[in-house]
C-alpha cells in the first residue's frame, strides 16, 4: 500500500511539473488534424508515433484519427473537403495518388517545407519511392510514409526437398521449380489471388520491372488522354502462363473468402511460394510455425529481361489546401519528424514497412536491424526499388481511375481463370473498359494539368 | 369482424415500413391504406365497429390546423433531410458531371444516362439483380409459409419457434455476409466437406453461379424470419370457426391450407412481396460487400453494388447518381407492377 501511494505520488511529480510548466510558460498549443488508412495493430503503432510527436514538443498537438481503410479515407478526406471541414494532413494510397494531384486540392510538400524553413535533402529519398509522389520536375507533392513492394516469398524447407537452395530469378525458372514441387508431392507451389486490388503485383509491379507500359503517355504521367496497353505487352503472355499453370496445379488461387488468404497460406506451409508485399513480412514471421525456414527475393523477370526497379506500393501523407498558417507549421514540423532515421527504424520496426530515405535504410543498416533474424529479408525490398535508374516507365502510375482499372482486370482474370474467355479477349475487354473510365474522369477533370 | 380488423392493422405496418425504403411506395401506400378504410367501412364489420363505439369514442379532429401540422413537422423534416435532399441532390448529379472534390459541375443532360444504358455491363447488373429478387424472394416467402403454417398448427414447441425465428432478421448484412462467408468457404467452412467427397464441385471464388446462389440463400435466409413473423401473426387472426367449419365438411389440413388459410393471408403475402422484392433491391449491399464484392467476374455485382463501387471507389459520382435514379424508378415501376395486376387478386376482406 505505502509501496504503491509512493510509485504513484513520484510518477505524478513531473507530470504535475510538466503540466504547470507548460501552462505557466506557454500558449495551448496549436491543434491539427490527421486523418488515416490503418487499422488494428498498424493504427496502434501510428498512434504511437503521434504521442510520441506531441510530447516530444510543447507547440502542437497532432490529432490523429483512423478512417478504417484506405479506400474509406479518401473517400471521407473528399466529403470533408466539400464540406469545408477537412484535416491538415491526410494519407492516401499509392493509387490515389494522380487523383490527389487533380484535385486543386492540396498544398504541395516540397513548398510547405519551404515555406516553413525546412530545408529537406530530396535526393535523399529512395528513387522508386520518390518518383511515384513527385511531379514532372521532381518536387514531392507528398510525404512518402509507409512504403512497400511486392516481393517473391519462398519456403527454404520445401526447396530444399527439390535440391535447390535460392529462389527462382526467371518466370521460366520458377515454373520448373513449381514442377518439381508438385512432384515432389507438395500441393499449391505458388499460392497467388487475381481479385481486385491483388493484381497489383501482377500487372503493375510485372510492368515496371519489365519496363513495360501499362498505358500510353508514359503510365499517365504524360498526360490525361493516356489509354491502356496492357492487352498488348508481355503482361500477355504472362497471364496465359499463370493460366497454364493455373490448370496444371501449379499455380493455386488462396482468397480469405475461400478459407485462407495467399499470406495466410504460406505462413502456415500449405503453400510453398507466393507473391505479397514486403508489410506482410512481419505478420508471416510471427504466424509460420517455429522452425520453418522461409526467405524473401526479388520477383521473378521474364529470361533475358533486363530488371529494373518495382514500384512501391502503400500511402503517402497529403496536405490540404484551406487551413491556418499555424496549422501548417505544425503539420510541417510533424513532416519533418517522422523524416528523422531514429523515426524511420521506429516505424519499420513495429510494421514491414521499408524506410523512405537512403539516411533511414543506411541507419537501420548500421544499427544491425537487417541482421536480426525476425527482420532479415526485408532489405529486399529496398533492393528491388533500388534497380537499375527510374525510366518513365517505373517512375509510378498516374492513371486517376487506377482503383477501377484494377477491378476490371480483376474481373478479366477472374473470367480467363473460369475458362469463360480466352486471354486475349479477357485483357482486351477489360482494356476497352478501363479506357472508357479514363475518358471519363479526363472529362471530370476538364482543365486539369498533373503538376 | 376480426379478419376486416386484421388486415387494417397490416396495411398500418405497411406504412411505416416503406417510409424507410422510399417515399414513392409510401405515397401509393397510402392511397391504398384510405382505400381501404373506405372499404372497411362499408362492410358490415365496420358499420359495427363504428355503432358500437359510438358516442363514447368520437373521432378526434383537431381544432387548429396548425397544430396537427405542428405536430407532423418532425417527421417531415426527418423525411426532407433524409430522403428528399439527398435525392434531390442524386438527380441533380445525374444530370451533371461532377469532379470528385466539388467545383466544375457542368450539366450534361442525358449523357450520364446515356453512358450506363448503353454498356452491357449494366444491363447485365439489372438482370442479375432481377433474378437475386426473384429467387431470393421466393425462396424467403416460400420457407417462411411453410414454418408458419406448422407453427400455426401449433406442433410441438411452437412457441420457441415463434421467438427464435424472428432472430435472423435482427442480425446487420455484414455480419450475416461474413457468418455465410466463414459457413460456405470452400476449403475450410462447413460445406468443404463436399468438395471432399467431389474435389473442385463448390467454389464460389470461382464459378460465379454459385457465388449467386450463396448470397441468394444468405439474404432469403435473412428474411425467412421477418416474413415468417407477418404471416404467422395474420395465420392466427383467421377465425378458427372457419377452419373447424371445413374440418367438419372433412377437409384434411392440407386442403384448409390451401383453400383456406392461403386466400385469406394474400394481403399479407401481397405486403411482403412488394416489401421483400424493394428490400432485395436495396438491403442486399451488406451481403455481396462481404461474402463476394461483386465478384467473381461480375457475377454478383447487383445494381446497388455497383453503384457503390463506381461511386465511392471509382469517384465517379455523376455515373452512380445516374444508376441510383435508374434503380429508384425499377423500384418504383416493379411496386407498380404488383399494385396493378398482382392485388387484383388480394382480398382485403
Amino acid at each position: 500500500m505505502l509501496h504503491s501511494s509512493r510509485v504513484i505520488a513520484a510518477a505524478a511529480a513531473p507530470v504535475l511539473g510538466l503540466v504547470l510548466g507548460a501552462t505557466g510558460s506557454y500558449a495551448d498549443p496549436v491543434k491539427f488534424d490527421f486523418w488515416y488508412g490503418l487499422s488494428g495493430d498498424l493504427s496502434n503503432v501510428v498512434q504511437q508515433m503521434c504521442s510520441n510527436f506531441n510530447k516530444s514538443q510543447s507547440d502542437y498537438q497532432i490529432v490523429c484519427t483512423s478512417q478504417t481503410n484506405y479506400d474509406t479515407n479518401l473517400q471521407n478526406t473528399i466529403a470533408a473537403y466539400r464540406a469545408n471541414k477537412q484535416p491538415t494532413l491526410t494519407q492516401i494510397y499509392d493509387v490515389g495518388t494522380a487523383t490527389m494531384l487533380l484535385s486543386g486540392a492540396v498544398q504541395p510538400v516540397y513548398q510547405l517545407m519551404a515555406d516553413n524553413g525546412y530545408k529537406i535533402d530530396w535526393s535523399n529519398y529512395i528513387p522508386g519511392v520518390k518518383s511515384y509522389y513527385a511531379s514532372a520536375k521532381g518536387d514531392l507533392w507528398s510525404m512518402p510514409f509507409n512504403s512497400s513492394t511486392a516481393v517473391l516469398y519462398w519456403n527454404k524447407d520445401a526447396f530444399k526437398k527439390i535440391g535447390k537452395d535460392a529462389a527462382p530469378k526467371t518466370w521460366e525458372e520458377l515454373a520448373e521449380d513449381a514442377k518439381a514441387l508438385k512432384a515432389a508431392g507438395y500441393d499449391c507451389p505458388l499460392a497467388t489471388d487475381i481479385t481486385n486490388n491483388e493484381s497489383w503485383e501482377l500487372l503493375e509491379q510485372f510492368s515496371a520491372i519489365h519496363n513495360l507500359p501499362i498505358s500510353t503517355q508514359n503510365d499517365g504521367y504524360d498526360g490525361l488522354d493516356a489509354q491502356v496497353t496492357f492487352n498488348k505487352t508481355k503482361f500477355v503472355q504472362m497471364v496465359t502462363d499463370l493460366k497454364s499453370w493455373y490448370d496444371q496445379g501449379l499455380v493455386v488461387i488462396k482468397d480469405a473468402k475461400q478459407g485462407e488468404s495467399y499470406a495466410a497460406a504460406f505462413a502456415a506451409g500449405h503453400c510453398q511460394m507466393t507473391l505479397d508485399s514486403i508489410g506482410d513480412h512481419g505478420t508471416i514471421g510471427k504466424t509460420a510455425p517455429a522452425g520453418m525456414q522461409w526467405g524473401t527475393a526479388e520477383l521473378p523477370v521474364y529470361a533475358g529481361t533486363e530488371r529494373h526497379n518495382s514500384i512501391v506500393g502503400g500511402a503517402s501523407l497529403w496536405v490540404l489546401k484551406g487551413k491556418t498558417d499555424a496549422e501548417y507549421k505544425g503539420a510541417a514540423a510533424f513532416l519533418n519528424w517522422i523524416a528523422q532515421p531514429d523515426q524511420a527504424l521506429f516505424w519499420s520496426t513495429n510494421t514491414g514497412y521499408i524506410p523512405v530515405t537512403k539516411t533511414g535504410f543506411d541507419f537501420m543498416t548500421k544499427s544491425g536491424f537487417y541482421q536480426n533474424p525476425i527482420y532479415a529479408g526485408r532489405e529486399v525490398a529496398v533492393q528491388s526499388l533500388s534497380e537499375g535508374t527510374p525510366t518513365p516507365l517505373t517512375r509510378g502510375i498516374r492513371l486517376a481511375v487506377m482503383p477501377q482499372i484494377r477491378q476490371e482486370l480483376g474481373n478479366a482474370l477472374q473470367a480467363i481463370f473460369a475458362g469463360q474467355v480466352s486471354v486475349q479477349a479477357g485483357l482486351d475487354d477489360a482494356a476497352q473498359r478501363s479506357n472508357a473510365d479514363l475518358a471519363k474522369a479526363a472529362a471530370q477533370y476538364k482543365g486539369a494539368t498533373l503538376p | 369482424m376480426s379478419s376486416s380488423n386484421d388486415t387494417g392493422v397490416i396495411p398500418a405496418q405497411a406504412a411505416i415500413q416503406f417510409q424507410a425504403t422510399g417515399v414513392a411506395v409510401e405515397a401509393k401506400l397510402d392511397s391504398r391504406l384510405r382505400g381501404s378504410d373506405v372499404a372497411g367501412g362499408g362492410t358490415r364489420g365496420g358499420k359495427k365497429r363504428r355503432e358500437s363505439a359510438a358516442g363514447t369514442q368520437k373521432r378526434a379532429v383537431f381544432g387548429n390546423k396548425w397544430l396537427g401540422f405542428a405536430f407532423a413537422v418532425p417527421q417531415l423534416l426527418l423525411i426532407f433531410t433524409f430522403f428528399y435532399w439527398p435525392a434531390s441532390q442524386a438527380v441533380y448529379w445525374a444530370f451533371t458531371l461532377q469532379g470528385p472534390w466539388g467545383g466544375g459541375n457542368e450539366f450534361v443532360g442525358l449523357d450520364n444516362i446515356r453512358a450506363i444504358v448503353t454498356d452491357p455491363v449494366y444491363w447485365d447488373s439489372v438482370v442479375r439483380s432481377l433474378v437475386f429478387a426473384a429467387l431470393s424472394t421466393g425462396i424467403s416467402m416460400g420457407a417462411a409459409l411453410v414454418l408458419a403454417l406448422l407453427v400455426d398448427r401449433e406442433l410441438a414447441g411452437n412457441k420457441i419457434y415463434r421467438s427464435v425465428l424472428v432472430w435472423p432478421y435482427a442480425i446487420a448484412a455484414p455480419a450475416l455476409g461474413l457468418a455465410f462467408r466463414f459457413m460456405l468457404a470452400p476449403e475450410a467452412g462447413v460445406i468443404a466437406f463436399v468438395n471432399h467427397i467431389w474435389p473442385g464441385v463448390w467454389d464460389p471464388t470461382i464459378n460465379g453461379n454459385e457465388a449467386l446462389g450463396a448470397i441468394i440463400f444468405a439474404f432469403a435466409w435473412k428474411y425467412v424470419g421477418y416474413n415468417f413473423i407477418f404471416m404467422l401473426a395474420a395465420l392466427q387472426g383467421i377465425p378458427k370457426s372457419l377452419l373447424e367449419a371445413g374440418a367438419m365438411d372433412g377437409a384434411r389440413p392440407l386442403r384448409r391450407m390451401i383453400d383456406i388459410q392461403i386466400p385469406l393471408l394474400t394481403p399479407t403475402l401481397f405486403f411482403l412481396l412488394v416489401l421483400n422484392i424493394t428490400d432485395s433491391f436495396q438491403d442486399s449491399f451488406g451481403i455481396v460487400d462481404i461474402m463476394t464484392g461483386g465478384g467473381p467476374a461480375r457475377a454478383t455485382n447487383l445494381m446497388v453494388y455497383k453503384i457503390y463501387f463506381d461511386g465511392f471507389k471509382g469517384l465517379d459520382y455523376s455515373g452512380a447518381a445516374a444508376q441510383s435514379i435508374v434503380l429508384m424508378l425499377l423500384v418504383i415501376g416493379l411496386t407498380f407492377i404488383q399494385f396493378r395486376y398482382i392485388e387484383r387478386r388480394v382480398h382485403y376482406t
